[in-house]
């Protein structure tokens, strides 16, 4: 842990960080990302008239092994940001490096042998496994596409090694998506991105969409196979609880931008940005007795339109503390306690 | 002072290609003016058609209200005529649904869609219904009323349209707000906004809410008493300090065990409930928790256990070992 946080620190204040090809160094380093969209007018002449910032400079570093959350509201772009990593889209700027090369400028080809080594969660069970293809294809897909295990007998073989691992009895092998519950179906999703032995995996919102029986049980999963596996995970997600259970270290997203960084028990038990403070406000805890001792004022405002953000800190329109200041300057990440940084020019 | 709406012994059915499903099966509970109850439970246990059979909403083929009586201040909802229920509809009791952008119409403006509310079922004329509409609009925090009654749904973010949907539920000075996953599809800090705006509307206005959900956050922070449901039946009820701090039911003692919470030092592990909810056409006659149960019983394999009094004052559960529960699972645990 020192020493991605080391990592981090250096890399926030600006120093270079050397060359971590091999086996040395965090697995992923993504600085300066930016990812807009084009916003365009028009029916025939396409006219150009603005860009979503989706992801408007993001620096992140992910240490092997570690699972960092990635926290925000809807739009706030932490979504691009997986889909930046596992580059399904390609970024506007700014680099990711993934086990020291870099991963934004890769052609077709390196990004195949890529992908065997970073996969994806979805969140949504119903619309990421294709209905016409039984369970035991699904999950064979990757294997037959990248030549894995070109053996059908083998690869049935690792199928059901794979559900097993995934809580499924094998012959699920033999079932449509259809015929399955919520919670199977996602332990398919999690099966399937097993399958090639990958490092890392981005779950975005994998939980989500799950009951609350089943939550818990596909937590539990995820993290039986993080130990296993010592895999790193770039988790995802909105709720607040569910990250502080699974993840070393939390990043806040707002508008595009990482507003507070820090290690998992610090971020929550020392919430320093005010936007991290109105959103642990809101998240209501299930208990009444706790919830009538709670004051609780809900953070006004709506979060702003990401093509046209405001100048300067984006969260100032709905902050309690703002000052002039915070309309003119955009705030940078500052290390206000040891690992913890803060996208905040008002707060100490 | 009798209950706003009682619900007695509520059976609704839907004949499906797999089977029949007994998707509400014998519910029954009460509402005093004023209050905010909360039906929580998971997708499939019949929070939602529970609600929408009072509200005779069910769609018929391929469901039925087969059983039961709603009485809603003083009359049979189940007994009206199709056009005086369409009156109970929007005019005594105000509905929120969860994705306010199906439930508006995305053709008419806000403005249209307030003011129909009002002419339909107050009788008022458009001058006077305009002026209801841009006080309502102030009501549920909306600036810049004039504006916005001109606008589409499309226009508005979901936050500002879960707003609207509140405008038009109080539109009528209902007597009951029926809310289904109101703030599901919102965000955490706008899922907030809208929260503490219908708990202060209702508080203030002394309309009575049903907040359905699945959120135990949510019925901790809102609601004074809880029906907690499972595959079609009412599993627990009681006050939420009751049901929160001494659960009865082991489906109720689970879920509260399986979240994460913030206010509580790091678990080195969930517990979860294992196992997958009923498929609800393949029910047999015992407890349907039964099969993910930790702590059954021969017994409860033979008939559904009824809804007693268990715990504290008004404290119900359904479960043959709800008086046993704290020190079984005490011991577990």
């Amino acid at each position: 842990m020192t020493a991605i946080a080391g990592d981090v620190a250096s890399h926030a204040a600006g120093k270079p960080v050397g060359n971590t090809a091999g086996n040395q160094g965090p697995l992923l380093q993504v600085r300066g990302l930016r990812m807009h969209f084009p916003v365009t007018e028009g029916m025939i002449a396409r006219r150009h008239v603005g860009d979503v910032k989706a992801v408007d400079g993001v620096d992140l570093v992910i240490g092997r092994g570690e699972t960092l959350g990635l926290v925000g509201e809807s739009g706030c772009g932490k979504t691009t940001m997986g889909r930046c990593i596992l580059r399904l889209e390609t970024p506007t700027a700014g680099e990711i490096l993934y086990d020291g090369v870099d991963i934004a400028k890769l052609g077709r080809r390196d990004l195949v042998a890529l992908r065997r080594r970073i996969q994806v969660i979805f969140q949504d069970p119903y619309s990421s496994l294709n209905p016409r293809m039984k369970v035991g294809s699904i999950i064979g897909e990757p294997m037959r596409v990248h030549g894995v295990e070109p053996d059908a007998g083998r690869r049935s073989a690792r199928v059901a090694e794979l559900l097993s691992l995934c809580g499924l009895n094998p012959n699920f092998a033999d079932r449509y998506p259809h015929e399955m519950s919520g919670g199977q179906r996602q332990r398919v999703g999690i099966a399937r991105a097993l399958a090639l032995n990958p490092e890392f995996i981005v779950c975005d919102e994998a939980v989500s969409a799950l009951d609350v029986s089943i939550q818990a049980q596909i937590i539990n999963l995820l993290e039986d196979l993080r130990d296993k596996f010592n895999l790193t995970y770039l988790f995802i997600a909105h709720d607040l609880s569910v990250v502080r259970h699974l993840c070393q270290r939390v990043a806040v997203m707002y508008l595009g931008r990482v507003v507070e960084l820090a290690a998992c028990d610090e971020l929550f038990d020392n919430p320093l940005h005010p936007y991290t403070r109105a959103l642990l406000a809101a998240v209501p805890i299930p208990d009444p007795v706790v919830e009538a001792t709670r004051a609780f004022q809900p953070v006004a405002g709506e979060v702003p339109s990401p093509i046209n953000p405001p100048p300067g800190c984006v969260f100032h329109p709905r902050c309690t503390l703002a000052v002039a200041e915070c309309r003119r300057t955009r705030p940078q990440l500052r290390e206000l306690r040891p690992n913890h940084w803060v996208a905040c020019d008002v707060v100490q | 002072m009798p209950p706003l709406l009682e619900v007695i012994d509520l059976h609704t059915e839907f004949r499906t290609g797999a089977g029949l499903v007994r998707a509400v099966d014998g519910i029954s509970y009460t509402v005093d003016p004023g209050e905010t109850v909360a039906i929580v439970g998971e997708s499939g246990s019949g929070k939602s058609v529970s609600a929408l059979s009072l509200l005779r909403l069910i769609p018929d083929p391929p469901g039925r209200v087969t059983q039961g009586r709603v009485i809603f201040a003083g009359r049979d909802l189940m007994q009206l005529s199709e056009e005086q229920m369409r009156n109970v509809r929007g005019g005594d009791i105000g509905m929120v649904f969860q994705e306010p952008m199906t439930s508006l119409n995305p053709v008419l403006t806000i403005g249209r869609q307030i003011t129909e509310t009002i002419e339909q079922h107050r009788g008022h004329d458009p001058v006077a219904a305009q002026r209801r509409a841009i006080e309502l609009l102030g009501l549920v925090g909306i600036a810049d009323s004039e504006r916005r009654l001109k606008q589409y749904p499309h226009q508005l973010s979901g936050g500002m349209r879960q707003r609207i949907m509140i405008a038009i539920a109080l539109a009528c000075d209902p007597k009951l707000i029926i809310a289904d996953e109101p703030t599901t599809a919102l965000d955490v800090t706008i899922q907030a906004q809208i929260l503490e705006l219908m708990q202060s509307l209702t508080r203030r206005l002394g309309v009575a809410l049903i907040i359905i959900t699945h959120n135990l956050g949510v019925v901790a922070r809102y609601a004074s008493r809880v029906n907690v449901m499972y595959a079609g039946r009412i599993v627990e009820s009681g006050s939420a300090a009751a049901l929160y701090h001494d659960p009865h039911h082991p489906y109720t003692l689970a879920l509260l065990r399986s979240v994460p919470r913030l206010d509580r030092p790091r678990q080195a592990r969930l517990d979860p409930i294992e196992g997958s909810p009923p498929d609800l056409t393949r029910l047999d006659r015992g407890c349907s928790f039964r099969p993910r149960c930790r702590f059954a019983i021969a017994r409860c394999a033979e008939a559904p256990p009824p809804l007693e009094a268990a715990g504290a004052p008004g404290q119900f559960a359904a479960c043959y070992r709800s008086n046993e529960l704290a020190a079984v699972a005490g011991e577990a645990a």
